[in-house]
């Protein structure tokens, strides 16, 4: 069939030159400009073999965004992944003023994360912002949320957190809908309370969809720094640094872009042990069925 | 469950589950309550929460003379629009290649594909801004617009409802006397209608409330999209009140905001079915 093959291949022609301009070919040239210097002016980028990469190891600053990427990534997920499970439990049963308990869930998904950071600034302004307001009333003394820096990395947790457990409740909730009634049915006849049902059947059964959330959830933890752009700047003194926005830091204020290639290529390391580590995960899953 | 065979502890049990819920979805509001409060009152309640105060919409045209969102929204609309139609476009003819053509070589493209669900273009912004920069397209909209429009996740989604269709239907429509194309536009398109649908929600809502790639490669007026001309004007040194830069926000996200109610349930359903597959 060579006619099919053509036209295969004219179809797959224009998605495939975009995928390869922006995804591949730039991936692949990021792992090669983290070799070679940043060209300025008129001298031109050189051959500098690792050190770009030894600059890495001794950069505080970058070693600091790394372990903040890490505590973001560590806190974040776990948390948002069994805020919106429980989401999905209270949407999916019988209560009081369901479609307002799932839209006050899911707005977050909607609204612009750089819209609402404005919102979450003033919650977290010292002195009149409204937590400092709620403490007020408990007499404890105000706080400055986002400056200090054993709390500013905590603050945009918080936001990242409320942006993505409404998204990730609704994989839950398709999920929770497949569970069939007659399990349920059976479960309380032998007598099985609503906690041991859901640790026996629920969790097992929803498995898959937990996986298939906790690897969005690992990728949007390096992509989901857009409020950090208004509310801290990556402060007070690197505090609330996460690689995405540093790489922007270097790549476009500094306009060292090798090294930001450098910085770029840890992601990509990271994403792609992921990748592997997700390969052998299903992998083992399917030998299950 | 009938109310006469409930325990007290039962009783208790829903109502903890109630409460939970409802303190739960009260906290998640809050933002969004705090900013229509805000931007329907004068500045002096902005920290003030008394229910007497007087209602006002002047907070609204003082934000709209203060940036220019008419050309903001207008460029955030361009964008969306470009970016949905490239890929559904691209999406379709690559999917129908991958679910119903055979080629050599049709797994390692599949997996190239593939690969893009992990490494987004968000990612890549040192090296696609100096692509931009070589095709001379920085600080336009379609520089934005560009590196989304193959879609990797519109590509495998698709892919898989071409799947489902029966093959039967190709056939019929060889035997009418369609080709590769007709059969593609005729067939399987009108039948993956929800998947667009679903498909068409993600990707609108997601582009536009993107950031950090528009906040680079746009730097004028003209390209700006919403988030980055929000961005802007809360940031700028201008002493604006609070209760301007909440109706702002208010403004920016209201297109979404009120689609989402209008459709909420269709919203939620097609979320789930992208999610499913």
């Amino acid at each position: 069939m060579r006619r099919e093959w053509i036209y295969a291949l004219l179809l797959l022609l224009p998605a495939m030159i975009l995928l390869m301009g922006f995804t591949h070919i730039p991936a692949i040239e990021t792992i090669i400009d983290s070799f070679y210097s940043t060209p300025r002016g008129r001298r031109a980028a050189r051959f500098v073999e690792l050190e770009n990469y030894r600059t890495l190891l001794a950069d505080d600053v970058f070693l600091r965004a790394f372990w903040n990427n890490l505590i973001y990534a560590a806190v974040t997920i776990p948390a948002s992944i069994i805020i919106s499970l429980g989401m999905a439990l209270f949407v999916h049963s019988r209560i009081r003023g369901l479609s307002f308990l799932r839209m006050a869930y899911f707005t977050p998904t909607v609204l612009p994360l750089i819209a609402v950071a404005n919102i979450w600034l003033f919650f977290y302004t010292p002195g009149f912002g409204l937590i400092d307001q709620i403490r007020g009333l408990f007499d404890l003394p105000p706080q400055n949320w986002m400056g200090q820096t054993d709390t500013a990395l905590y603050t945009m947790i918080a936001v990242a957190v409320w942006k993505e457990a409404g998204f990730f409740m609704i994989f839950y909730l398709a999920a929770l809908q497949t569970i069939p009634t007659p399990l349920r049915e059976a479960a309380k006849l032998e007598g099985a309370g609503r906690w041991t049902f859901f640790r026996r059947v629920t969790l097992p059964l929803i498995m898959p969809t937990t996986v298939f959330i906790s690897v969005n959830a690992v990728i949007n933890s390096v992509r989901l720094v857009d409020h950090i752009f208004v509310m801290t700047e990556g402060g007070p003194n690197n505090a609330s640094k996460l690689l995405l926005y540093y790489i922007f830091e270097v790549a476009f204020q500094f306009w060292d872009t090798a090294y930001a290639s450098t910085l770029t290529v840890v992601i990509l390391g990271m994403l792609s042990l992921l990748a592997i580590g997700q390969f052998f995960f299903l992998d083992k899953r399917v030998h299950y069925k | 469950m009938t109310g006469y065979d409930m325990t007290v502890a039962d009783r208790l049990d829903r109502a903890l589950f109630t409460i939970g819920a409802w303190m739960l979805a009260l906290l998640w509001i809050l933002p969004l309550i705090y900013a229509i409060w805000t931007a329907f009152h004068p500045a002096a309640y902005e920290v003030n929460f008394d229910l007497t105060a007087p209602l006002t919409l002047e907070n609204f045209p003082k934000a709209w003379v203060q940036a220019p969102f008419a050309r903001y929204f207008l460029n955030t609309i361009i964008l969306v629009l470009m970016i949905l139609a490239g890929q559904l476009v691209l999406g379709t003819c690559a999917a129908y290649a991958f679910a119903r053509l055979s080629f050599p070589g049709r797994n390692v493209l599949f997996a190239l594909v593939l690969v893009q669900l992990m490494v987004m273009p968000d990612i890549l912004l040192v090296e696609n801004y100096q692509t931009m920069r070589m095709l001379g397209l920085v600080d336009t909209i379609l520089a934005i617009g560009l590196p989304y429009m193959a879609s990797g996740f519109c590509i495998f989604l698709l892919r898989q409802t071409f799947m489902t269709i029966p093959k039967e239907l190709d056939d019929a429509a060889r035997i009418e006397g369609e080709g590769v194309i007709g059969t593609m536009l005729r067939v399987y398109v009108p039948l993956a209608k929800p998947t667009y649908l679903a498909f068409g929600l993600v990707s609108v809502s997601a582009h536009w409330n993107n950031f950090v790639w528009p906040l680079i490669i746009t730097n004028s007026v003209e390209t700006r999209p919403l988030t980055v001309g929000l961005s802007i004007f809360s940031t700028a040194d201008s002493g604006l009140e609070w209760s301007v830069i909440n109706a702002a926000t208010l403004m920016t996200s209201g297109p979404l905001l009120i689609g989402f109610l209008l459709f909420q349930r269709q919203f939620v359903q097609s979320f789930m079915r992208a999610g499913i597959k």
